[in-house]
This record gives C-alpha cells, structure tokens and sequence, in this order.
C-alpha cells in the first residue's frame, strides 16, 4: 500500500509497481490535468511538484513516493481564483493547443520557488550571489518544458508577470 | 450564388461597434486549459471504467509477417484480447466507401500480413491497465520477410518521375530567357524531412451506445474522422458520434484518421466495454505522416537592375508508395515575384518509407528556405539590397495569372519591417560584424501563403436567458477557434462576450471543414457571422409579428442590435425577453457560407517579412538566434493577442526549420534516426531570444464578408530562410542544406579558412 498525498488529500493505494507516478495520477486518482507528451522525461508536459520540488511525473515510479506530497495543476488554484501563474499564463496567453500548459506552470511555480531560495543554474553568472530573475534565467530554467505550439515569449512575459505578482 | 461585390457592403463584423473584433480578449476555453480541465480525447469520462489498448509496430519496412505468435500475450495477466491480421475483426476493404458523400474511404487496421512501412502497427493488445496491455505486447514473437526496399531519398533520385496528374507549369521560354540574362544564379538546397511533434499524442477513448459507436478523438477534421471510421466499420455515418473538442497540437499531421481511432471502436465492441488507446511518442514518429525532404534547384536570371527575366524552381520530393502526396514546395513562386520566363514543377519518388504529409504551411515552409536564399544570393551578385531586390520585383498583378490582387501589402511589410528592426544597421560584407567569438549577422525573407474559404455551417441557439450558443463541427487545435467565433458572434449579436457561447468538434453538429491550411478562421468564422445574420433576421421577423413586442408591427429591416437588445429607434426590447417568448428551447437557425462565385477572379494570399540576427560561433559553429521580428499582412484580425501567437508561433517553427530540425531514415531499417523529443530537435524555450511580429492594418473585402484571413501558417513562411540569409551575413558561410547545424557550420568555417 502507498500512501500518498495529492493537492491536500491522502490516498492509500495498492499499485502496480509498474505504475508511474505520471499514469497513477491520470488512470488511479482521475486527476487527467498533468499531461502525457513523451513518458519519457523528454517534454515536461508531465511536471508536478513533490514535496514542493519539480519532477517529471513519468519518470517517477508511484510506489517510490510513500509518503510524499505532490501537488497538481488542479491543486493550484484556490476556488474559483487562480494561482498567480495560472492568470498570467490566461493574460499573456502563454498556451495555444494547452496540452503542454498544466506542466510549464508546474514547472514555472517550481522555478519560482528555485529562484526564491537562491538556487544557481545553467545561466546565472555568480553562484553565490543572489538569484536575480533576468530572461536568460526564465528560458534555461523554462527549457526542460517544450511548447510545440511555440508559445515561448508569450510564456516568458507570463513568468516574468507571475514573478512580479509574488513579489 | 454570392459574389465578392455582396461582401462589400458594411456589415456589423466590419463596422465593429461593440468593438468585439480584434479585441485582444482571453482565450475562451483558456481557463480550462490553465486548470487542466480541458479533457482531451485520452481523457474524457467514460459510461463504465475503461480497458486500454496497446499497439505494438513493425520493425520491418517491407515485405510480409510470415508467422505471428500471440499466445504468450494473450495468456497473459489482464489480457482481454490480442489482435493480429488474422483475427481482427473484419473491415471494409481499403478504400471502400459506402456511404453517399463520404469525405473519405476506408482505412482498415491491421489489415494483412504486408508491411508497407516501419512502423505500422501489426499487432493490437487490450488489457485492464495499461502497464498490462504494454507488457503483453513486448511477448508477442512476429516472423518477417523482408523484400527489397527504396528507404534513401537522395540516394534514389533517379527514381523521380512526375507528380502524378500534374504538369509542370511554364510561362514565356525559361530556357531561352535564363541563358539571355546577365546575372544569374543556380543552386540546389535541400529541406530534410521533419516531423510535427504535436505535444499530445494521437489518442481516442471509445464506447458503444448500442449499434452507436461514441469517439472521442485528436483530430482536425471531425467529418473526415467520422467518415473514415464510418467506411471502415462499414457501417452508416450516422451511427458513428465523433467529438473532437480539446486537440492538443495538429499542425497538419492529425487531418486524417489512424489507428488508435479504429482500434479503439473496433476493440469497444468487441469487449462491450470503453476503451482507451494513446499512440506512444516513439509511435508518433512513423505511425503518422511526416513533411517530405525536398531537393529544390532553384534558378534565377536577371539583367543588371535586377529585374527578373527568368525563374525557375524545381523540386524533388517524396511519398509513400501506396499513399500519394505531393509537397508542393514550388507553387508559392508563382505567385510571388514578376519575370516573364517561369518554370516550376515537382517530381516525386516512392519509397518504402511511413507516409508523407500535410504539415503546417506544405509547400511553402520548404520550398521558400531555397528561394529566399537565392534571391539573396542574386542580390549580392547584384550590389542590391536584398529588400530592394524585391521590390524590384514587385508584380503588379499576380504573375502566375495576370489576376489582380485582393490587397498585396508585401512592400509595406519589408518596409516597415525594416525600419522597426533596424536594417539600416545591418553591414552589407558578410563577416564583417564580430562580438568576441561571435559573427554577426541579419537577414530577411518575405512570407507569402494562399488564403482560401471552403463551405462551411453553423449553428446558433438563443435562450430565454439571454444565452446565444454557437455550435460547429470545427476544431480548435490551439488555433483560437473558441474564442473568435464567440467574438463574431457576439459583435453580430451585439450582444457581450460572456452570453456568448461555443461549442465545438461533434459530428452532430453543422458541419465545417476543420483546421488546416490556415482556412479555418475565415471558412468557420464566416460561417458563423452569416448565422448570426440569419438569427438577426429571423427575431427581427419575430419582434415585428408579435403583439407583446415593443417593436411589433415595424419593418424589421430596420431593426438594428445593440447591448443585448434589439432596437428600433427609442424602442427596444431584450433578445433574452424575444427568445423567452418563442419557447423553452429559444430560437435555434442554422446559416453557412460558400465561396462566392468570382472570389477566385482575384488573386488572394497573406504576405509577410521576415527579419533575423543571430550569432555564429566561431569556435563551435553552433547558430544562435538574437532576434527575431516580423511584419505581416493577413486580413481584417479578429482577436490581436491570439493573432499574434499564431504568427510568432509559425517564427519559431521557421528557426526549428533553419536550425535543428531534421529526421533522417535509416537505410538499413527504414526507421527514422529520431524516435523521441531527446533526439528530434524542436526549438525549446532557450532557443527562442527576443522575437516578435507585428500584424498590419487590413481588410481583404474579396476574402469573405468579414475581410479576415488565415494566420496559422503564414509566421512558418520565409522564416528560416531570413535565418539562413542572416548566418551568411554574418560569416559568408551560404549553407544550401537545412538544418544548419554546428558540424556543417564549423567545416565551412574551416573550409573558409575562418
Ligand atoms: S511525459 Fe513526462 S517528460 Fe514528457
Ligand atoms: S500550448 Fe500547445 S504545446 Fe504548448
């Protein structure tokens, strides 16, 4: 049995040990918002955040999260108002088709915190200094999420305005 | 039969008083899609909790299944069934159609011991979870013999012959006027073969409701789709419910039909239960259609103001051998630059290869990353500015045709384009602009891509509650469908945006031909203005036959609407109180629109420009994009926000093009090198570095009554080559073979002697 907590509710699941916990979420738990692109940890479009941390969901076998807590794109907004990244993802239209959206706001809400505790990467020039949010920062951190609609710039304003919001 | 000259007269679309129209408003489905709401066709509610299918592909290119063991696969856990050529149910053999005005022939699956190419599926796994259905297929043991296959398009060129039906077309003597000429270019590029990597795999959950089968599919066509199943059940076209609401990604490669559609019904049936079936992504690769590689030998003649005297683009590409199609990566030059002497034309060569396809902008995504180079090549052999090259070029009337223009605002583009990128910065010697490691360079391209409106309906429904429901047989693939028919309908109406409703993507609804080469907008939106016309007249008729009306006894072609109500002069009564009256269920009408009978007395595109500057390493060759900005043309636009990420969206297809994307065969499988998004490069968000477009001012009053036309399209075109243009300003490295990745690069760096 694994136990699991979901956008605040805990589940007890008897799973295959096949599962991912990618297909748990969509098949088991009925929560179909994170999207399948690749199930190969190539797209994003899977990205949830476990223990407040960002992963891809495929790449992650269900029973190795006993005990955890992931949160979901459903599990964002509070009622009927949306989290500040879902509204600037809506604002700047940052999607087309949206089967790759659930997972950039993941991803970005991941990215923000990152930032927030002061994590380096690819493209911040001091790693000991302060992150400081410039584009280049947004596209690396942005990169592991593909749009083939291609809505890039429309993502990084979103991002950039979500930032703003929480600031 | 209408004509363009009906279309003219000011309507409410045009006179836009509400100023619904190029409102940049929210997508309308958008809050669904940021919650993850949207169900997409994987992942509708079912009547009863869903078995899923699992299809396992050859590993062959051609030849025959000689022995096919499936017993360890259907003997194990959760398998309900497990489906090969020789007991799958029956189907209507290929092509069949049965069905009066069916839009397509049957497409059977699993249909015989042939393989036609890598990939196909040939065997079919229904289980209870989908980590059991996936288990099965890899314990299934399948025999081939292979046959002898053509796999290599460039190494089997001499294959090439004519495109079938089709001539090349000649204007004037190009032989006769290129050797005349005093400047002349000629040069062979080649556009390899790509892939639309839509973000959603191909998927489809179906149920039967007694002799009805209920589809939910990803597909851009719902009464292709429909269609399709129909003929390959064998079974009328009504008794198969087709919905197609959230489509995630289509760019082309999902107009058609595939197995996970017919599997799908096929294994509902057979199990009585709901079934789900998702390609997998390596699936996505070759069990759908591709864009074709393209060999294009383009030559230009000129004299030496640079005008042309003669052009010619001729083009080699591919398709499967039992399914035709042609990339037609020539035709757009007729359209767009004057010389009297023209030849374009098409060969193909079949090989045993998946299936060649439409994908986003067939023909000219290709076809222009090879004029628009030697357009620039002949202007420097010249001394011209390449933008002054084309507008010397100019036409006045369409060249091909000598049809005038509907509205050709080309030059205006490059102009404008180039003052807002700053052209006059760019440095005409190649090489000549460094930042440390870094050349630097820009360039452009135009963009030219066809408009065209089919037949299309609509439905619309106004309630007592002062609800009006738009309903179509369309799609909306990220396109913006959703929500440009609720601002047509609502300007229409007059009524606000939030009593406008839309429903999309069933086959019971009116039908509309779908999105796809960029029709979708203008063919659906037309449609649905010229049933909120019906349904103006329609309740100015009601309003003026009924004695509790405020507006009874007056002449209804007075009436006018405005802010939910219908008025006439300091009378007015609420459409929500006229549709209250008329019913429980309101006043339903249905309209549509056709093509009007001398639309094509007008030569009709959307034109665009196309500005680049990038970096090349000196060091590794790798291609960087610093900016990238377009100005473009395309009709009357109906949202500005959705418009432009359409455009921007097609830019950025245009630098995958120029850059990264590229999926070879193997010549000893006939696979494709790239099976998954780690190796078939589509442009990530690092990729993509200030980059914007513009949308110009214009109405096309020969398009359609509304004057819009397509922008799915058009951002793809042009794009790459100003890319390509820009790597040789900046290094004087002209590479003719896309993608122009950091090996090529850096041996003609070297070879350069940089
Ligand atoms: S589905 Fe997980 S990364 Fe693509
Ligand atoms: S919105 Fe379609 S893939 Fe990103």
């Amino acid at each position: 049995m694994t136990t699991i907590r979901v956008n605040g509710v805990d589940h007890a699941v008897d799973v295959d040990p096949r599962t991912s916990l990618l297909d748990l979420l969509r098949e088991r738990l009925d929560l179909k918002g994170t999207k399948k692109g690749c199930d190969h940890g190539q797209c994003g479009a899977c990205t949830v955040l476990v223990n407040g941390v960002r992963i891809n969901a495929c790449l992650s076998l269900a029973v190795m999260h006993d005990g955890d807590e992931v949160l979901t794109v459903e599990g964002l907004a509070s009622g009927e108002v949306l989290h500040p990244v879902q509204q600037a993802f809506l604002t700047e239209d940052a999607f087309q088709c949206g089967y790759c959206t659930p997972g950039q706001i993941c991803s970005a809400v991941g990215l923000l915190a990152e930032v927030a505790a002061g994590q380096p990467s690819e493209a911040t020039a001091d790693l000991d200094g302060p992150v400081t949010l410039t584009d280049a920062e947004i596209r690396e951190r942005m990169s592991g999420n593909i749009c083939r609609c291609s809505a890039y710039p429309q993502i990084l304003a979103a991002v950039r305005r979500a930032a703003g919001a929480a600031a | 039969m209408s004509t363009v000259r009906d279309w003219a007269a000011p309507n409410p679309v045009t006179e836009n008083r509400s100023g619904l129209i190029g409102k940049p408003v929210d997508r309308y489905e958008g809050r669904l899609k940021v919650t993850g709401t949207a169900a997409y066709a994987y992942e509708v509610e079912t009547p009863a909790p869903p078995l899923y299918g699992h299809i396992v592909s050859s590993t062959l290119a051609k030849g025959r299944i000689t022995a096919i063991d499936t017993s360890a696969a259907a003997a194990a856990p959760g398998v309900v069934l497990a489906w090969s050529h020789l007991n799958v149910p029956a189907q209507a053999a290929r092509g069949t159609r049965l069905n009066p005005r069916s839009q397509r022939a049957s497409n059977p699956a699993l249909e015989s011991d042939r393989v036609e190419h890598y990939g196909q599926s040939v065997v079919f796994i229904l289980a209870d979870t989908p980590e059991n259905a996936r288990a099965a297929g890899g314990l299934v043991r399948i025999t081939y013999a292979a046959e002898d296959a053509d796999l290599d398009f460039l190494s089997s060129l001499d294959l090439a012959g004519p495109a079938p039906g089709e001539e090349d077309a000649r204007v004037g003597d190009f032989e006769a006027g290129y050797s005349a000429s005093e400047v002349t270019v000629d040069d062979t590029w080649f556009s390899p073969l790509q892939n639309h990597a839509q973000m959603e795999p191909c998927a489809t959950t179906a149920w039967w409701e007694g002799d009805k089968v209920v589809v939910h599919t990803s597909i851009q066509m719902v009464k292709g789709g429909q269609h399709a199943l129909a003929e390959t059940l064998g079974i009328p076209s009504d008794r198969v419910r087709l919905f197609t609401r959230y489509i995630g990604g289509g760019f082309g490669g999902k107009g058609q039909a595939y197995d996970d559609l017919t599997l799908a019904a096929l294994a509902a049936r057979e199990s009585g239960r709901p079934v789900r079936v998702a390609y997998t992504r390596q699936q996505m690769f070759q069990a759908t259609i591709h864009r074709p590689a393209v060999q294009m030998r383009v030559r230009l003649g000129a004299d030496r103001s640079g005008r042309l005297n003669a052009m010619a683009l001729e083009a080699v590409t591919h398709c499967a051998r039992n399914a035709p199609f042609v990339e037609h990566a020539a035709s757009f030059a007729r359209n767009l630059y004057a010389a009297p002497h023209r030849l374009t034309g098409h060969r193909l060569v079949l090989l045993d290869i998946p299936h060649a396809g439409a994908m986003r902008a067939p023909g000219e995504a290709p076809g222009m990353l090879s004029l628009e180079c030697a357009m620039d090549e002949l202007a420097e052999k010249l001394g011209l500015d390449p933008i002054e090259l084309r507008i010397r070029n100019e036409p006045e009337v369409d060249p091909d045709n000598a049809k005038p223009f509907s509205v050709r605002q080309l030059v205006r583009c490059m102009q404008e384009g180039a003052q807002q990128f700053g052209w006059s910065r760019r440095h005409p010697t190649p090489g000549a602009v460094r930042d440390g490691r870094w050349y630097v360079g820009m360039g452009m391209a135009t963009a030219i891509r066809g408009n065209f409106l089919l037949p299309a309906k609509a439905g619309l429904r106004l309630t007592g509650d002062g609800l009006a429901t738009l309903t179509q047989g369309m799609t909306d693939i990220g396109t913006g469908t959703y929500t440009i028919l609720a601002q047509i309908t609502g300007e229409t109406l007059g009524l606000p945006l939030d009593q406008v409703r839309v429903e999309l993507g069933d086959s019971d609804m009116p039908p509309a031909p779908g999105s796809g080469g960029q029709f979708g907008a203008a063919t659906a939106g037309s449609a649905a203005y010229e049933t909120a016309m019906v349904m103006r007249r329609r309740l100015s008729e009601l309003a003026a036959g009924d004695p509790r009306s405020p507006l009874y006894g007056e002449d209804p072609t007075l009436m006018d609407f405005a802010n939910g109500n219908i008025v006439l002069g300091n009378r007015s009564e609420s459409l929500a109180a006229l549709a209250s009256r008329a019913g429980p269920e309101g006043v339903y009408v249905e309209g549509g629109i056709s093509p009007a009978a001398d639309a094509r007395d007008w030569s009709q595109h959307t034109y665009g420009a196309q500005f680049a500057e990038v970096g090349v390493d000196s060091v590794t060759g790798e291609v960087r994009l610093r900016r990238m900005f377009g100005v473009f043309a395309a009709g009357r636009i109906l949202n500005a926000k959705l418009a432009k990420s359409q455009i921007t969206g097609g830019m950025i297809w245009g630098v995958g093009a120029a850059l990264t994307e590229s999926n070879p065969v193997d010549p000893r499988f006939g696979s494709f090198l790239h099976q998954d998004l780690g190796g078939y490069l589509a442009p990530v968000h690092a990729d993509i570095v200030n980059l914007d477009a513009v949308l110009l001012d214009e109405a096309d009053d020969k398009a359609n009554p509304m004057g819009i036309k397509g922008v799915g399209e058009l951002g793809i075109c042009g794009a790459g080559a100003a890319i390509a243009n820009a790597v040789y300003n900046a290094c004087g490295v002209r590479l003719r073979d896309y993608p122009l990745t950091p090996d090529k690069v850096l041996a003609a760096l070297e070879a350069k002697g940089l």
